[in-house]
């Protein structure tokens, strides 16, 4: 089997004759002697979803703070449209790369976090309008203009002039949702963006993913525990535990066929058996 | 009975003092909250050799005695060959004193905004300076306030020690009318009074800029 068959085994998405846009290359990371990720080979094409799932602990998080380059790998690289992420080239030569060159390319790469990390001291549309006019150095009313298209599909537009604290936990992650789709970027990562929600917030939010899925032609790289919104969204889905992607493939075959004993255990635990129920 | 006699002849005095206090106050309030801000962000820069002066320097100033710090400014600085107007040697040692006290509030207070902040302004590409001016430090400033407020009320305090070096504040007037007029328990009753209506006002200022500073909060 060609190179190019194999990885479009592994998904439902039609990645014909396309590159991928993030390529991991035998990226480690540890924290002192915990090797938190163990030689991770990763793909993600352009409008790709693919979500990642895996017991807490297994350096989900990890994988995705170092492509938004919170985190720094302690081996390997990161390719981001075919550009390094983590190194320069220098007279042919890799070297690390410096804050201006990381300011360059991670422009790609937006995040929504698990606690939202919205800016308490700035309205909702204020928190989505100051990147936009600081970094791609958008006029006001530009950056207003797009704000409030955003807030809108996450439905949040009457909120624009609250604060975030006056917000439910919902409300916020999708201000947040909104705040990072207003940079534009080509591959958004989400990371566990429902588990700090209450119960009765966390559809809205997952609808409103849904929504954005949909829509656009983004890649997406979601970091899960809903195993039926994974199912619903994902044109892959990766199965992470121990630092090592276990298992992948579409879900309709990853839920339904389970090859390794680890998934069994883990979609087990879900109360989801081979049949994906 | 209290003396108005002996009251209408203090009140002037005290008056001059109080000017000469208000003055200190502002000025080396105004300075130490600037040097709190340089020292604060030295203390926490990339650069090594800054973190180590800075932190060398503010140590030294908040670990040593403001009333010494005076004296050597007053007394040995000029057996060196430097000779300071006495009001620049109070402003100057003030400002040291309380400046360092500042740094460690500034730097504090930088170090209290949840990590998530400067992680989401990077997550939005903005740059290292983009993510203290408009994200760090404003959530920083709220923080810092109301130990900003205790540090201008110490240094409110510690003016009352410039007159030992001759500077004319509320202190050095008091202490020179006692040995003309005595009646020490009415002029030093006097003496609690203003500073306390000063204390008292830096303490509303405070608390209005810390509503001022607080939008969006619950
Ligand atoms: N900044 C850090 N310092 C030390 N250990 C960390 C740090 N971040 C994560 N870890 C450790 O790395 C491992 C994987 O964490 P994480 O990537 O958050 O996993 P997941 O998201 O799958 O739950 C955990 O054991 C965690 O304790
Ligand atoms: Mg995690």
């Amino acid at each position: 089997m060609t190179e190019a068959t194999e990885a479009q085994d592994l998904t439902a998405f039609d990645i014909d004759g396309k590159e991928p846009i993030i390529k991991y290359r035998n990226v480690s990371k540890s924290f002192g002697d915990n090797e938190v990720l163990k030689g991770i080979d990763f793909d993600l094409y352009p409008g790709e979803r693919v979500a990642i799932i895996g017991p807490s602990g297994s350096g989900k998080t990890t994988l995705a703070r170092l492509l938004m380059t919170l985190e720094t790998p302690s081996e390997g690289t990161i390719e981001v449209d075919g550009r390094h992420l983590w190194h320069k080239e220098v007279n042919g030569k890799l070297v690390p790369a410096d804050e201006k060159h990381l300011h360059k390319i991670r422009g790609d790469i937006g995040m929504v976090f698990q606690h939202f990390n919205l800016f308490p001291h700035m309205s909702i549309l204020r928190n989505c309008i100051e990147a936009p006019i600081k970094v791609l150095g958008l006029s006001k009313k530009e950056a207003v203009e797009r704000a409030k298209k955003m807030l809108d599909k996450v439905g949040m537009l009457e909120k624009a002039d609250d604060y975030p604290a006056s917000l439910s936990g919902g409300q916020q992650q999708r201000v947040a949702i909104a705040r990072a789709l207003v940079m534009r970027p080509k591959v958004m990562l989400f990371d566990e963006p429902t588990s700090a929600l209450d119960p009765e917030t966390v559809g809205e939010v997952l609808n409103v993913i849904k929504d954005i899925a949909k829509q656009g032609d983004m890649s997406m790289m979601l970091i899960t525990h809903e195993m039926s919104f994974a199912r619903d969204v994902a044109d892959r889905v990766c199965f992470f535990d121990e630092g090592r992607i276990q298992e992948q493939g579409p879900p309709s075959k990853l839920f339904a066929h389970p090859e390794t004993e680890r998934l069994r255990d883990f979609l087990k635990s879900f109360h989801m058996n081979g049949n994906g129920e | 009975m209290i003396p108005i006699d002996v009251v209408s002849q203090v009140l002037p005095l005290l008056q001059e003092g109080f000017i000469v206090t208000i003055q200190l106050v502002i000025i080396a309030g105004i300075l130490s909250f600037v040097m709190s801000f340089v020292g604060g962000l030295a203390r926490l820069s990339r650069f090594a050799p800054l973190r180590w002066v800075s932190g060398f320097l503010i140590e030294f100033f908040r670990g040593t005695s403001l009333l010494v710090q005076l004296f050597w400014f007053y007394y040995a600085l000029p057996l060196l060959g430097v000779t300071l107007p006495t009001g620049l040697v109070g402003i100057v040692a003030l400002t040291l004193n309380y400046g360092s006290y500042g740094s460690e509030i500034v730097r504090s207070s930088i170090l209290a905004v949840p990590k998530g902040q400067a992680e989401a302004g990077i997550a939005l590409n903005m740059t290292r300076f983009q993510r203290m001016k408009s994200i760090i430090l404003p959530q920083a400033f709220r923080i810092m306030l109301p130990s900003f407020g205790n540090l201008m009320i110490e240094l409110l305090k510690g003016t009352a020690l410039v007159s030992l070096i001759t500077i004319q504040d509320m202190t050095f007037y008091i202490t020179q009318a006692r040995n003309t007029i005595g009646h020490d328990t009415l002029l030093f009753s006097m003496l609690l009074v203003a500073y306390f209506i000063i204390g008292y006002v830096i303490t509303l200022v405070f608390r209005w800029l810390e509503r001022k500073f607080s939008a969006g909060r619950v």
